[in-house]
Order: structure tokens, then C-alpha cells, then sequence
């Protein structure tokens, strides 16, 4: 008997909740609600075993998140029975910053500055997040411990040496760690593990009836009276499915058939177009991704 | 592309600037198809903005920070994925420039196997050399010489066989196993994924193929079974598991194993693989193990049955210096050997190793990228073995207490505890290292606590030892925990042998503090001891 690549990638993962687990001091778990916090959890509620993982989930909510995946959120957290933490920018809520006006100041504000201002409110030291090295340029440089400064901020060029499975967890105080237990694992290894696993995820990901209108080239959803229709725009009910899932104005749907797990994989897997596709924010300059995580995006 | 559940290989890939790594992975990634369309329009496009001639460049698929595109040059390792049929693949790309060893270290110490490019106009050069052995250093046990721009050596077999023979010499210097090496163009995309019409002479594999069959599953022999703790689970007053990877062997229910470095037995009662209930498991699952009675276990404790692992507080280490501040004998350091973090002082230096040759020079300290040779002296017992014996009890880092920076990397060569300046308890066959009777003295000149060993001793059954000096005053009657052996007993000032434990008396452990008070896991917190 030897263990398969996946067994090997479940394996390294718990091993690091642990280790953030036993030598971190406020540790706190990255919920996006997506497919990769999904295995996240499972992961986390594998490693701990019979314990519940001994941090919470905190969820960067910007207001503007598909229901479902609210939905979603609450019953998994309830049924899991851990403990949910949800931060929200009220301050710019309350100013009306909303995803059609405020471009990529939007993004800004309501993810990488709630989840800043979230992180020193509850002073946690460690932050579990769930980017993959597979995923874009500047991820595939980064280390599974990622050392912040006071700012969040990510100095590329001054990463903590990482040996063999030696994390070094050290700070000072008002220093921290984002921590990324799944960076060795690719888009098909987290679909593969789902299947196998049988990991429940957002019915979006599934192709369903959904009302719709085409932007700029990108299928977005109509998922509430909020969604601003331009001249000439009028939502039409399409098959349509999730290969990322964000802001709901913000997020691109394929058309597509597969409304069962098999069909979602053999599609996703025979695709010619990296996931990243959908997320309208990258869609940016080569290096954005490495600029905004200096910042002290996820 | 197949759904089934493969190996996984975790390569590296070193070479020098020129010598076209990023390329030679680029372009595996290009003809594996493993690239999505709009990565592959980005590198389209990229490569119009730079200043090739709009041919595709493939290396700029792994260069992944500005600071790297602007200079061209790699500085950190950037990690790659990709698989075919029949293997999963991770590529650590590192960068091949003297200034940036230690981050090619870190893409080491993750990969089973790696590939050093060569430049076939070139041969070996010193980085060449630079690389192997950062390689073998860390634990590589499979090697492949990839011998590129064979184009620009006009496909030359005479060539090749020149380069070759440098190359076998080197492997047998540093003592290499697993050693291929294959001629190769990047660019060209000669034997890299396709075997090549131009070199009929060479009749090995192409680079994908060696990558898709060779076996690493014999490098993980290891005696024994051995798991380092990471934390101990305690949902309710009914559950006591302790948590960990098993780094060798396996472990069954019902098994007798051994804590250390208490040196305590117990029987493994139950066992769980992440949530699932199990009757046995192996190496490289992670587990929760609960044993049938009441045992001091903590983070960084080993459990382990016949694996041979010793228990020490005095190493001989290879160390590669990582920090920007240079190394201070005798300043105070973290180690972290498997799960254990405890103080620790690099005592004395041996020598320096040249990176480049090998060549052994005299050093009184270390900077950044060089290599040691150095005796590390640690608080309290750890539990270690040599590198090439048990890896995960043989490798280790040094972090430094003020700045946190982690400050250099090693393995541990040899365990020099018992050697011949120590202090022994024999009783017949067994030996205890003791370091009862060392004198602590507080020096205001360096506002530090000196510890100043015993001269070496050996006391056998029947002895009477030196419990009171100026600077010890030991009971009596007493306990030392010996792992192995049980207790040494000292009663009326007379070592008695080895026994059972007698709890009206109190209990030290070998460095004479009381066991069971809670100091122990203290020691080391408040004070500095610097070994004279």
C-alpha cells in the first residue's frame, strides 16, 4: 500500500493545521465560501478530529456575495458547529460603495481593507487561506507560511526560508501569518478530492436555470433588485454555472449542461481557459495579483 | 485526461543564469499541454513586450515577480504543476545565482529529485558543482544532469562523453546515487519531451520519460517507526490523542511503543487517520494516536518503536547560514528539530566548507550562503538522529530570538553525546549521560549565566558521587530518569545502579532538574547558558 498523490497533498495540509494549530497563538481560517474553502474545512475538520478545529471561520462578507452562498455559509457553520465570525466594511457600506461605481477601489476597500481592519480587531496572528501556488505568477513564488508585517503587507523579496516541513512561526507582536495549507494543490486536485471525499459545495458551481444578462463578454447573474441594468440590457433565464464565486456583479457564469459533479469535473478538466478567467478583477495589468497581495490581499 | 489517482514527483530544477531552466520547464509545461489558453495568450503577448523577436520565451511562464522580469534573472523559487497520465508533477524552479543558495536550499529540501542543467559549451562549472551539492546536502537522492544547448554544441557525442566523464567525477565526490544524464536542447525541444532525430548516438531516455518512471518509493527506508507529536487533542476529560505524521514504518493497535525522550512505553489503544477509525497505518499518514495509560506527552515529544532514534543535547551539524547577520557562536538561537523547539547555542566551528569545491577552510563564523561545520549545544534533551538516518530527526533550522528571522538550515551529522567529556552513570552494560554536576555561574561582565562543565567522569555502581560543591547541592537520596534503563537510583550519596523508581524520593531528569514540577519545559525560557 502507498499513498496517492492526493493522500500526500491531505496529508501535508492537515499536518500544517496543526502546526499553525499548536504553535500559533490567535489563529483564524479564511472563509470564502468557495470550492477551495470548502476542502479547507474538510481538511480542518479532519485534521482535529474529535476535536472541532480549535479557531474560527471568518468571512470577509462585501454585501454583495451570491445568496446562496450566504445560505450556504450559515447552514454549513451550524451543521459543522464551528464558529463563524462574519466582518463587513460597515463604514463604506454605509457610503455606498458598490461593485458598478467604484471599479477597482471597490475591491480594495471591501475585501483587502475589511480583512485587514477584521484581522486587527480580533488580533489574530495567523490567517488560514486557501490560495493555491497554481493559480497565478506571484502565488507560485509565495511560501505556505507567509510572513505580514505590521500592514499585512507581503515583502516578495524577503520570504522566510521554508526547509523540509520546519515552519518557523515566530512574530512580534502586530506582526502575522497568512497561512495556505492547500498551495501544492491544483484546480483538478481539488475537484478530484471533492469527488472522493463527497465535499458539499455551493449549488452554484452546478448548471441551473439562472436569470442572466452579458456584460463586457462575461455571463453575470441577476441575483437581486441591486443589480444595475444598463440601457438595452434585459435578463434572460440560461443554463448557466460557477467555475469562481465572488461578488455577484463581479463574477463571470459559463453556459454550460453539467449539473452533476462528473459532468462539472470532465468539463472543468477539458477546459482551455485558466479559472482566473472569470474573476473580472484580474483581468488587470501583468504583476496586479503581486501588487495587490504587497498590499495585503489574500 | 485520466481521473484516476496517481504518484507524485516533486522535482527542482538548478542551473545558472544562461543555462535555460526556466525554459526547459516551460517548455515541458507547453508540450504537455498543460498550459491554458489564456496563459498562453498572456505569454504571447509578454513575450512581444520584451525584447526576444516575438519567438515564444518560455522561461516567462516561471518568472513570476516584477523584480524578475525587469532583471531577467530568477531570485525565488517559483513552484510549477502539471501531470500527465501517468504522474503528478510539482517543479520547484530556483534561482541558480551564488547571492540567492538559500533559496535555492528551500526548493531542495522539498524535491525528490533534481535536475542540474549544464550548459554544453560550458560543462561543469563551479555552480554546477554549487548545486549538486546543496542538492545532496538536503537530501536529495535522485539526480539528473541535463545537458543543455547541445544544439549549440553541434550535437556532438564527443562533447557529451567529455562533459559526462567531468560529471561521474563529481557524482562519486559527493557520493551520488541515481544519476542520469541526458543531452538536451530547450529551446530546440530536443529529448525533452520528444526523443531527438539529432542525436541518434544517445539511446536513453528523453527527460519527461525518466521523470514519468523513475522510482522514489526506496528512498523512504527508514528503521523503525517514529511520529514527532505536533499537538495533543483533548475534546473532554475521556480523549487524550496525540496528533502527528508518521515520518518511517508503521503502527498497529495494540503495539508497545516508546516515548521519548522519556524513554516511558505504553500500548497504542486506539488509532485514527485524520477522522477515520483504523486498526493500523503508515508512513506519511497523518494520525491520532491514544495510548492505554496515563504518559507525559507533549508537543515535541517522539513516538517510537525500534527506530533507534537517540537523545542528546550535544550535536555535530552541517548548517547553511541563511541569515543577513552573520553567525554568533555562542549567542542564543532557536532550534527546531522535527517538532520541538528549544534554545540552543552553536558552541563551536569547525571549519567552513567551500560551496563551490568542497574545499574545508578555517572560520570562526559564518555569513550568508556559506556552509559549517559546528557543534550545537540545546537546553534540555532532544530527540535527534543523523540526517541520513532518520530525515525528520536529522534536519533542522536556527531562528534567531530578536529578529525572528529564520537564520540557517542544517542536518545533523553525528551525536556527540556521548563522547569523551562527558559525565556516565555504568551499571554492567548500561550508560547514562548525566549533566548533574555542572557549575552555573553568573558573569556580569556579559550579564549572562556561564555553564561550566564537569570534568569528564565515570562512576560505576557503587561509587560515591560528588553531590555537593560550591556550586551544587544535590539530596542524598534521589532518582535520574534514564530512557532505556529505567531509574538510576543514588541513595546515601552512593550511585546504587539501575532501578525501579522509589516515589518518596524526588526525581531529576539527567540535567538534575525535578521532574513532574513543570520546570522542565521551562528551563531555557529565562535563562542563557553559554558552555565553557
Amino acid at each position: 500500500m502507498s499513498l496517492t498523490h492526493l493522500d500526500k497533498l491531505e496529508a501535508e495540509a492537515i499536518y500544517i493545521f496543526r502546526e499553525v494549530a499548536a504553535e500559533c497563538e490567535r489563529p483564524v481560517m479564511l472563509y470564502s465560501i468557495g470550492k477551495d474553502s470548502s476542502v479547507m474545512l474538510h481538511l480542518a475538520m479532519k485534521a482535529f478530529y474529535p476535536e472541532k478545529p480549535p479557531f474560527p471561520l471568518l468571512q470577509i462578507d462585501t454585501s454583495w456575495k451570491f445568496r446562496e452562498m450566504i445560505e450556504f455559509r450559515d447552514r454549513r457553520a451550524k451543521e459543522l458547529g464551528v464558529e463563524l465570525i462574519v466582518h463587513r466594511n460597515e463604514a463604506a457600506i454605509a457610503e455606498g460603495i458598490n461593485p458598478f461605481d467604484h471599479g477597482a477601489a471597490y475591491t480594495d476597500i471591501m475585501k483587502t481593507q475589511a480583512l485587514k481592519e477584521a484581522l486587527t480587531k480580533y488580533q489574530f496572528t495567523a490567517a488560514f487561506g486557501g490560495g493555491r501556488r497554481d493559480e497565478e505568477k506571484s502565488r507560485a513564488k509565495e511560501r505556505i507560511f507567509s510572513f505580514r508585517n505590521e500592514q499585512h503587507t507581503w515583502d516578495p523579496k524577503n520570504q522566510r526560508p521554508e526547509m523540509w516541513k520546519l515552519y518557523n512561526t515566530r512574530i512580534h507582536k502586530g506582526e502575522s501569518m497568512r497561512v495556505f495549507p492547500i498551495s501544492n494543490w491544483t484546480e483538478k486536485d481539488i475537484w478530484q478530492y471533492i469527488q472522493r471525499e463527497k465535499i458539499e459545495i455551493v449549488p452554484l458551481y452546478f448548471a441551473a436555470e439562472r436569470p442572466v444578462v452579458h456584460r463586457d463578454g462575461n455571463i453575470i447573474m441577476v441575483d437581486d433588485s441591486r443589480m444595475r441594468l444598463l440601457p438595452g440590457e434585459t435578463p434572460e433565464m440560461k443554463k448557466v454555472r460557477f467555475r469562481t464565486l465572488g461578488c455577484y456583479p463581479l463574477t463571470g457564469g459559463v453556459e454550460s449542461d453539467a449539473d452533476t459533479l462528473d459532468e462539472v469535473i470532465a468539463e472543468t478538466l477539458s477546459a482551455t481557459t485558466s479559472e482566473r478567467t472569470s474573476r473580472v478583477i484580474d483581468k488587470e495589468a501583468a504583476g496586479s495579483m503581486e501588487r495587490r497581495k504587497r498590499e495585503g490581499y489574500f | 485526461m485520466s481521473h484516476a489517482e496517481s504518484s507524485l514527483l516533486k522535482f527542482i530544477t538548478c542551473g545558472s543564469v544562461d543555462d535555460g531552466k526556466s525554459t526547459l520547464i516551460g517548455h515541458i509545461l507547453y508540450d504537455s499541454k498543460m498550459l491554458y489558453a489564456d496563459q498562453e495568450q498572456a505569454l504571447l503577448l509578454d513575450s512581444q513586450v520584451g525584447s526576444r523577436n516575438g519567438a515564444i520565451d518560455y522561461s516567462l511562464l516561471l518568472d513570476g515577480l516584477m523584480a524578475e522580469r525587469e532583471q531577467g534573472i530568477t531570485i525565488d523559487v517559483a513552484y510549477r504543476y502539471f501531470n500527465t497520465d501517468r504522474r503528478s508533477f510539482i517543479v520547484a524552479d530556483t534561482p541558480g545565482h551564488e547571492e540567492y543558495t538559500r533559496n535555492m536550499a528551500v526548493g531542495a529540501a522539498f524535491a525528490d529529485l533534481a535536475i542540474i542543467l549544464l550548459d554544453a559549451t560550458q560543462g561543469v562549472l563551479v555552480q554546477t558543482r554549487r548545486h549538486a551539492r546543496i542538492c545532496a546536502l538536503m537530501g536529495i537522492k535522485h539526480f539528473v544532469f541535463a545537458v543543455n544547448k547541445i544544439d549549440l554544441a553541434g550535437y556532438d557525442q564527443r562533447r557529451f562523453l567529455d562533459i559526462s566523464e567531468d560529471i561521474e567525477q563529481l557524482s562519486k565526490g559527493l557520493g551520488l546515487e541515481n544519476t542520469l544524464i541526458i543531452p538536451v536542447s530547450a529551446t530546440e525541444g530536443d529529448n525533452v519531451t520528444q526523443r531527438s532525430a539529432n542525436m541518434p548516438w544517445y539511446d536513453g531516455p528523453t527527460l519527461l520519460e525518466h521523470l514519468e518512471t523513475v522510482d522514489i518509493s526506496g528512498d523512504v527506508i527508514e528503521q523503525g517507526f517514529y511520529m514527532p507529536v505536533q499537538r495533543v487533542s483533548r475534546p473532554d476529560h475521556s480523549f487524550r490523542g496525540f496528533q502527528g505524521q508518521i515520518e518511517a514504518g508503521k503502527v498497529e493497535v495494540g503495539e508497545t511503543i516508546t516515548i521519548l525522550p522519556s524513554g516511558e512505553t505504553a500500548i497504542v489503544k486506539s488509532l485514527y487517520v485524520g477522522d477515520t477509525k483504523v486498526e493500523r497505518a503508515i508512513a506519511g499518514q497523518p494520525v491520532t494516536i491514544q495510548l492505554d495509560r496515563e504518559v507525559d506527552v507533549s508537543r515535541g515529544c517522539v513516538l517510537t518503536r525500534d527506530a533507534g532514534l537517540q537523545t542528546a543535547t550535544t550535536l555535530s551539524a552541517t548548517l547553511l547560514w541563511m541569515d543577513e547577520q552573520q553567525l554568533v557562536p555562542g549567542k542564543e538561537y532557536w532550534i527546531k528539530v522535527g517538532t520541538k523547539l528549544l534554545p540552543a547555542i552553536v558552541t563551536e566551528i569547525h571549519h567552513k566548507v567551500d560551496v563551490n569545491n568542497g574545499e574545508l577552510l578555517p572560520a570562526t563564523s559564518a555569513v550568508k550562503n556559506e556552509l559549517v561545520s559546528c557543534d550545537i549545544v540545546v537546553a534540555e534533551p532532544l530527540v535527534v538522529d543523523e540526517f541520513q538516518s532518520h530525515k525528520t530527526m536529522g534536519g533542522l533550522i536556527l531562528i534567531d530570538r530578536v529578529t525572528h528571522a529564520t537564520a540557517a538550515c542544517g542536518v545533523i551529522v553525528s551525536i556527540s553525546d556521548q563522547n569523551d567529556d562527558s559525565v556516565l552513570l555504568v551499571d554492567g552494560e548500561v550508560k547514562l549521560q548525566v549533566n548533574l554536576f555542572d557549575s552555573f555561574l553568573f558573569d556580569p561582565a556579559v550579564n549572562m549565566i556561564l555553564r561550566q562543565k564537569h570534568p569528564a567522569a565515570t562512576y560505576t555502581k557503587g561509587d560515591a558521587l560528588p553531590l555537593q560543591s560550591e556550586q551544587c547541592g544535590y539530596p542524598a537520596d534521589f532518582d535520574v530518569l534514564a530512557n532505556d534503563a529505567g531509574f538510576a537510583n543514588v541513595r546515601g550519596g552512593i550511585f546504587t545502579g539501575f532501578g525501579a523508581r522509589d516515589p518518596q524520593w524526588p526525581l531529576l531528569d539527567v540535567n538534575g532538574l525535578e521532574v513532574g514540577t513543570g520546570s522542565s519545559g521551562d528551563f531555557g525560557k529565562y535563562r542563557n547558558i553559554l558552555v565553557r
